[in-house]
């Protein structure tokens, strides 16, 4: 049984691999596509091949300044992130289980969902003291929509079979919430974060390719990606696309790994 | 034959409900009355959607009633000056697809109900929950959770999670609903076991006739919507029961005589095509 797993586990990782290793070989053919065969492929416009990419990216590695470019993106999606999840999971619970304050707060929620987190930038560098602090905000934003609307739908499709059961059985209010409404919902509060963190990536980087002018270090991943096209080098802009894909992943994969220890239920089900 | 120590006689008099949202005046209950003694095991048969879960969630307290009386032990649970009975660990539901708290083991579960009440200490109440788990031969499975169990098992559980709380009365709804007829039997067998060793009243809501007749000591036949009760049946089979009663002559005879009153509600209920009412 476990060792089925082992082996099927050994499968799927072998046949990622196997994609990733094609991929880079027709692209390693589609960029040398004019050279070596002497005509331009239609619609193949000029690429560098993932060789030069790989190159360059061994170089960047020692670059001190790439790992700061890291450190400021990662810890602008963090504290962003974090907010969002401390203020978005009591709100959107507090929305789902208190009807006045659902008809209060929800439609000011609905009208400032729509609009784009990047849309937020002009007026929240005037208004935010650091240029830092705006980005941390519109990060916020982006994740904050995604877990409130999540929560909220999450918490108002608690089985009604739960609740009843719970005050059949002498709950109050407060083991109602805790132990009922809360652990019920925690499916939600994670899809809400899953989507949530994809959605800071997205803002992160825009946010600094917009804000963030003029600065070589804590300029972050999105102003790599962006300076290195100002600078010429289409390689080093490729290497810090990727880099926020693996930036992103693995804080996709912290979720996951957080989910699966808080609900091992929902595995098991 | 068994008579709870602890009570639990229903008395439900003159009861009726009226559905009213945005003035659709639907009526689910119609002057239904049913008096269940103390220990009994009281079934309650009816075609689907005909008001019988109505009936179950007004004793329950889940739901108010429109006029009537719904008594406990003599004690008013509610009537047309207060519609909405109080809910209570007297009166446990084991619902229609099984409502155990996924994120609970099996254990968590039955232990719930006493520590919530503050009856026993969380450690207690496992103790005690891990016993009479493994009194309805579910030790094995105590520490997994609901996901990770069968139906069967799942609603085994459910209802030892219903007797910890020591309930007057157990009002079960349709609980083997989903299940095929093989699992059925031999939940029933199972049920009735529990039940002799722990005689508690039982209010069971099925629209299986054979179900109903199998484990019941009365069957309550109900017409469909506005529900009201049409026929009482005293099955006098001999208890224990076990699965060779379906086939004895007795039971078929019983079975004649009960699918002869429930089938014209049946049909009723079916030409009325309305949607079943949760």
């Amino acid at each position: 049984m476990n060792l089925n797993k082992l082996i099927l586990k050994n499968q799927a990782l072998r046949r990622g691999i196997i994609a990733i290793i094609a991929a880079l070989l027709v692209w390693e053919i589609l960029a040398h596509w004019r050279l070596w065969f002497g005509y331009s492929l239609p619609g193949i416009g000029l690429m560098p091949p993932p060789s030069a990419v790989l190159h360059l990216w061994g170089k960047v590695l020692l670059d001190g300044s790439y790992w700061l470019s890291w450190y400021a993106s990662y810890s602008r999606v963090l504290l962003g992130f974090c907010l969002a999840m401390l203020l978005g999971i009591p709100f959107g619970l507090m929305l789902a289980v208190n009807r006045h304050l659902h008809a209060l707060f929800f439609p000011i929620f609905e009208i400032l969902r729509p609009i784009p987190p990047l849309a937020w930038v002009p007026a929240s560098l005037i208004f935010w003291p650091t240029q830092e602090m705006s980005i941390v905000f519109v990060i916020f934003l982006g994740a904050f929509y995604a877990i409130v609307i999540n929560v909220l739908g999450g918490a108002r499709s608690i089985d009604i079979r739960y609740l009843r059961a719970a005050q059949s059985m002498g709950a109050g209010q407060w083991s109602l919430f805790w132990r009922v409404v809360l652990p019920a919902t925690l499916p939600s509060i994670f899809t809400g974060a899953a989507v949530g963190m994809g959605i800071t990536w997205e803002v992160v980087v825009a946010a600094e390719m917009i804000a963030v002018g003029g600065r070589v270090y804590g300029g972050g991943l999105g102003f790599f990606v962006w300076n290195s096209f100002v600078g010429g080098s289409t390689e080093q802009a490729i290497i810090g696309m990727l880099s926020i894909g693996i930036a992103g992943y693995l804080a996709s994969s912290l979720i996951r790994y957080i989910g699966y220890r808080l609900m091992p239920w929902h595995t098991a089900a | 034959m068994n008579s709870a120590q602890a009570g639990g006689s229903l008395s439900i008099r003159n009861v009726s409900k009226i559905y009213d949202p945005e003035g659709a005046n639907i009526k689910a209950l119609h002057d239904c009355s049913i008096d269940i003694a103390a220990g009994e095991i009281c079934m309650i048969l009816g075609p689907s959607g005909c008001g019988k879960t109505t009936l179950l969630n007004a004793v329950a307290g889940f739901h108010g009633i429109s006029s009537g009386e719904i008594r406990l032990d003599g004690t008013l649970l509610c009537n047309t000056a207060k519609p909405q009975a109080q809910q209570g660990p007297d009166r446990m539901v084991v619902f229609q697809n099984g409502a155990l708290f996924p994120w609970k083991t099996l254990l968590n579960n039955v232990a719930y109900g006493p520590i919530v009440q503050q009856r026993l200490s969380p450690k207690e109440a496992r103790a005690k929950a891990l016993d009479m788990l493994g009194e309805a031969g579910l030790a094995d499975v105590a520490h997994k959770y609901p996901g990770e169990v069968s139906s069967g098992m799942a609603r085994r559980a459910e209802i030892v999670r219903a007797l910890i709380n020591d309930p007057k009365i157990l009002l079960l709804d349709e609980p083997y609903r989903a299940m095929d007829a093989l699992t059925k039997a031999i939940m029933h067998e199972n049920l009735l076991r529990i039940y002799d060793l722990k005689p508690v009243t039982i209010f069971f809501i099925t629209h299986d006739l054979e179900e109903a007749i199998f484990l019941g000591q009365r069957v309550v036949i109900m017409t469909t919507r506005p529900a009201t009760t049409k026929e009482i049946i005293e099955i006098d089979l001999p208890y224990p029961r076990d699965h060779r009663v379906l086939s004895s002559e007795a039971f078929r005879l019983l079975v004649t005589q009960v699918k002869a009153s429930v089938h014209a509600e049946a049909k009723k209920a079916f030409a009325a095509g309305e949607k079943e009412r949760a």
